[in-house]
């Protein structure tokens, strides 16, 4: 392994010593929900990110001029929202072309588990510089309102990811009780943290098989009871 | 559900003033510096986030509030809640420069990955990851591998080797690849032991927790995997799984040569020579340095995990980990063989009985991507043919399984990804372009900037035709691609076509023999060589025309069609582009249906048919019967205007002897003749509701490209000056009934007035019009001596003076 000189890590584009192809990270780079407007009322209502959380930022850029800090975490929130807005409409042109209204999703009663596997699902890739400095892919999962979205690094483990999203959506829906209608994830911050530190920890996709979920489930109820 | 509510609830986060602010957070400061830390701490927290996180822009916190969130945060004995919101609100102002939050004495490990989560969101402006690797290795020596937690600390190691993998030691890699080998190789096979909390009911059981099961339930048969399950698990059992998840990107780190990029010579030169010379089995492993000890166990995990997967999963969940687990398997050994070709021998081996196990199997089908990666990578290294095992890929799994837009999405990735690796294969992925369209055609919105970015390898001179043709029919595939599913005898139990449209009459109609042969060739799996006119499928398929998905792809031609030209241009000879021009025409008024598309892809068509002429003039010599059919036929003007103004201007600039030798007098008299008459049938005739009036862009270059073509025959110029004249009275007076605004009659007039100013100094307009090729070299536009810009004042005058006088 080459250590290199501290200076040279402070290069404004590392990827020259270190090109992105030579890591096929596995790992997650962020994780965001978001809403879903109903294509009837698009002109209502802007799309909001409504959870994010980035796992180990992209490197700031060099920049000399004041508020530096201020402007890389706006570029940040912006990349994000760039993010949500793309999920929403590959989501929306999914849906219609598919025929189905989101409403088809709607279970009969709040007790009726969602039925994940017909939600709508995709994955699109990001190019380089559009909106993050490498890279990325974006796995999506659709549910009623809410977005929810993967940001990866390219060559990952697709089928484990999407995997992954699936069953973060259904702890998610399940312990903040997402569907009903009074409920509000805006002020739960807390336990989708507990979620994400136990299922996704710090954007490192696990492999676990339905007895590891069940033990991570249980430890996580016992912290946050319903 | 996003409600109203919430929505005020941003609306008020966003909104928050200073001073609120302020005030709140002393509230906040209060709550947190209380002994005990309750319910009101949490709700208070759960507010900040929100008021931190709700907005793009800087949120301003006191400084003792910060520093408590820092405090409170590394407090041991805080409740995990609080911990956690803590961290997310110091990780959501990130980057910041008010933060003094270290890592440097930090011992507990679940402590150290909160910490770490707000120093790694900095953006390593102050060496943040170096410092939090350096930490997190010192922990990890500290402990033994059996530790009660390391299993937080694995992600911060791997989130910390991914983002900054030049900042660890060689002893630090060789300590966790030491690690890694325990924890993947050696993790207890019995079960763990519940914690009980010493409840009622939850006596202490005396008896020994039993061994770990397979997925189908059986005893393991051998070491631990993440495939291993039980009640409860072993603190190396966890470890295991988080090893076994950072395994390939800490194996593509670590590894001192580096991932070599598959396709250099040099490598499969070594591949080729070890060989022959490395036995299959494995000699004491123990020995060999950190490194490869790793490679050789991560190569059993391997093994294990492929022969688990064939075991009868009782759960689903497990099932489908079953099917990531051997993708993960796959793409391991493709990164071992990379690292150590000895592994190739035993590797290939497993891999081609796995590959004929998953070819029956359509559950599984992702796995035979990186399968199909690996022998693009290995095969020639290891004289196996990857042929046989693409052609499988090719030809059966995007006409199954077009509908999957995870499985869609991947394909076309692998394809592209693939390209360098393609090799002499590159021919079965060309020649199964149609099969690769299925894919765009049913999900376009995804994958047409992929197939932007695939096309220019896609293309080549034997297929370019086949694929035009291909690409202007894509949302008629589209259509039949819906019709096939309706038709198809294993009806899903959720149908996969658009619901929306009930049975469409087409249904039935398909099945008439005279359909199935063009529906057949429309959805054939590789490249045929021929053509057919798929007119009557057109009409067939017009009743699903409408639908979302046909008009989403219909969306997504021009950019692609855009992308093919671009590409095809750049190798098509003078025989390729008289075929594609001729093909354009004749492809522009026989098109599918769609709303808005006939415009849409007339506009691409008629710009690359100039772009085709221009890198090719001859074509408009060698096409003139083609092309004199084709203004021959007024009915065009209307539904073809882009179409037909190209074809018209093209035949002004390129029909001339200075382009192409045999372009004769009789020639340029003939496409005067008809240009004439077309002329004459578009001004002469009377607009009327069904008929819409002629463009004037149309008229306007119908009248530049008769003074061209005169302009070069001068036996014409009588004849067209009088038209012209003509030309200018009517567009001065024009004809009470006729709507034609002013605007447009203005033009038409202006135009007129030029050509016929033109036209009355014979040389100088031919020189004006027809200029020579050397007329584009810079010389001619910078030297005022040189006699284009003497040419240009003389003409401007003229004009000038003309115009003068009819204004006068």
């Amino acid at each position: 392994m080459v250590a290199y000189p501290a200076g040279l890590s402070h290069l404004p584009h590392q990827g020259l010593w270190l090109p992105s192809s030579v890591h096929p990270g596995a790992m997650v780079y962020a994780f965001l929900i978001h809403t879903l407007r109903a294509p009837q009322a698009q002109d209502m209502g802007l799309c909001r990110v409504l959870y994010s959380c980035v796992f180990g930022a992209e490197n700031s850029p060099d920049d000399p001029r004041p508020h530096g800090a201020e402007r890389d975490r706006l570029l940040r929130k912006e990349q994000i929202l760039a993010v949500a807005r793309q999920v929403e409409s590959m989501c929306r042109l999914q849906q219609q072309a598919s025929g189905r209204t989101p409403m088809d999703l709607q279970p009969q009663s709040s007790d009726e588990p969602v039925p994940l596997h017909e939600a709508p699902v995709g994955a699109f890739r990001l190019a380089a510089g559009d909106p993050f400095q490498e890279v990325r892919t974006v796995v999506w999962l659709g549910v009623l309102s809410l977005g929810f979205a993967l940001v990866l690094d390219p060559h990952e483990n697709l089928l484990l990811a999407e995997g992954t999203l699936r069953l973060l959506v259904r702890l998610l829906l399940d312990h903040l009780r997402l569907l009903t209608p009074s409920a509000n994830l805006l002020l739960r911050a807390d336990r989708i943290e507990g979620i994400l530190a136990r299922f996704l920890p710090h954007g490192q996709l696990l492999f676990l098989n339905d007895q590891f979920v069940q033990g991570l489930e249980k430890e996580f109820s016992a912290a946050w009871p319903r | 559900m996003f409600t109203a509510g919430a929505e005020g609830l941003l609306h008020q986060a966003r909104g928050i003033q200073d001073e609120e602010l302020q005030k709140f957070c002393s509230r906040v400061v209060k709550l947190l510096q209380k002994e005990e830390l309750g319910p009101d701490a949490v709700d208070a927290l759960q507010r900040l986030f929100l008021i931190v996180s709700a907005t793009k822009y800087k949120r301003k916190l006191e400084k003792t509030c910060v520093d408590l969130l820092q405090t409170t945060l590394c407090a041991p004995k805080c409740p995990e809640q609080l911990q956690l919101l803590c961290t997310a609100i110091l990780r959501e102002r990130s980057p910041s420069d008010d933060l003094n939050l270290s890592c440097d004495h930090v011992q507990n490990s679940r402590q150290l990955s909160l910490v770490a989560s707000v120093l790694l969101a900095q953006g390593d402006k102050k060496e943040e990851v170096r410092s939090v690797g350096q930490r997190a290795f010192r922990v990890l020596e500290s402990r033994q591998p059996e530790g009660p937690s390391l299993r937080h600390l694995l992600p911060v190691v791997s989130k910390v080797t991914h983002l900054a993998p030049h900042t660890l030691h060689e002893d630090q890699t060789n300590l966790l690849s030491k690690r890694l080998v325990d924890w993947l190789r050696y993790a207890s096979v019995q079960q763990g032991v519940p914690h009980t909390s010493g409840g009622f009911f939850s006596a202490p059981r005396a008896r020994q927790p039993g061994p770990v099961t397979e997925v189908d339930g059986a005893v393991a048969t051998d070491f631990f995997t993440v495939l291993s399950t039980g009640q409860h698990f072993t603190e190396d059992q966890w470890l295991n799984v988080q090893a076994f998840s950072m395994l390939r990107a800490w194996l593509l780190h670590s590894s001192p040569r580096g991932p070599s990029s598959p396709d250099t010579d040099d490598k499969s030169e070594l591949e080729g020579s070890t060989l022959s010379v490395l036995s299959a089995t494995s000699t004491a492993s123990h020995l060999l340095p950190p490194q490869e000890r790793l490679r050789e166990k991560a190569f059993e995990y391997c093994q294990r995990l492929i022969e688990q997967s064939t075991r009868r999963a009782l759960r689903k969940g497990d099932s489908d980990l079953q099917k990531a687990c051997l993708v993960e398997a796959v793409l391991l050994l493709d990164v071992l063989c990379r690292q150590d070709p000895s592994f190739l021998y035993r590797t290939l081996s497993c891999l081609k009985a796995l590959h004929a196990r998953l070819c029956g199997d359509p559950a599984r089908v992702r796995a035979l991507l990186p399968i199909a990666q690996f022998f693009l990578n290995h095969g020639e290294a290891a004289a196996v043919d990857s042929e046989a095992i693409l052609q499988h890929l090719f030809t059966r799994i995007p006409c199954e399984l077009f509908h999957s837009p995870m499985l869609a999405f991947e394909f076309v990735c692998f394809c592209r990804d693939s390209l360098p690796v393609f090799g002499r294969n590159l021919d079965i992925l060309r020649r199964s372009f149609p099969n690769l369209f299925k894919l765009l055609a049913w999900n376009s919105p995804a994958l047409t900037s992929e197939f932007v970015a695939l096309l220019p390898s896609l293309v080549d001179s034997g297929t370019a035709v086949e694929m035009l043709h291909a690409l202007l029919d894509l949302p008629c595939l589209t259509a039949a691609l819906d019709l096939q599913l309706r038709l198809s005898p294993a009806a899903a139990e959720r149908p996969l076509w658009d619901v929306s449209l009930r049975n469409p009459s087409c249904l039935e109609a398909s099945r008439d023999p005279q359909f199935q042969g063009l529906l057949q060739h429309l959805l054939r799996a590789t490249a045929s060589g021929t053509t057919e006119r798929l007119a009557p499928l057109h009409q067939l398929l017009q009743p699903l025309a409408s639908l979302t998905r046909v008009v989403q792809c219909a969306e997504a031609v021009p950019t692609l069609l855009q992308a093919f030209f671009s590409a095809v241009t750049q190798f098509a000879d003078g025989a390729l582009s008289n075929q594609l021009a001729l093909l354009l025409l004749e492809r522009s008024d026989s098109l599918y249906q769609v709303p808005q598309y006939e415009a849409h892809v007339h506009r691409v068509l008629s710009s690359q048919f100039l772009v085709l002429c221009a890198r090719h003039p001859s074509l408009v010599v060698e096409l003139a019967k083609e092309l004199l059919e084709f203004v021959g036929s007024v009915s065009s003007v209307h539904s073809r205007e882009t179409m037909l103004t190209a074809v018209v201007w093209a035949v002004g600039e390129y029909l001339s002897v200075s382009w192409d030798r045999r372009c004769t007098v009789e020639q340029i008299n003939r496409f005067f003749e008809a240009l004439e008459a077309l002329l004459f049938e578009v001004t002469q005739s009377r607009p009327s509701a069904t008929l819409p009036k002629c463009p004037p862009r149309v008229i306007t270059v119908l009248m530049t490209t008769l003074t061209k073509l005169a302009s070069r025959s001068q036996d014409l110029i009588p004849r067209v000056s009088l038209f012209l004249s003509k030309m200018r009275s009517l567009a001065q007076n024009p004809a009470p009934s006729s709507d034609r605004c002013g605007e447009d009659a203005g033009a038409v007039c202006t135009r007129a007035a030029e050509l016929l100013t033109l036209l009355k100094m014979p040389s100088v307009a031919q020189f004006v019009l027809t200029p020579s090729a050397e007329v584009s070299e810079p010389r001619y536009h910078r030297d005022t001596n040189t006699a284009l810009p003497l040419a240009l004042r003389t003409v401007s005058r003229l004009v000038e003076k003309e115009a003068g006088l009819l204004l006068g």
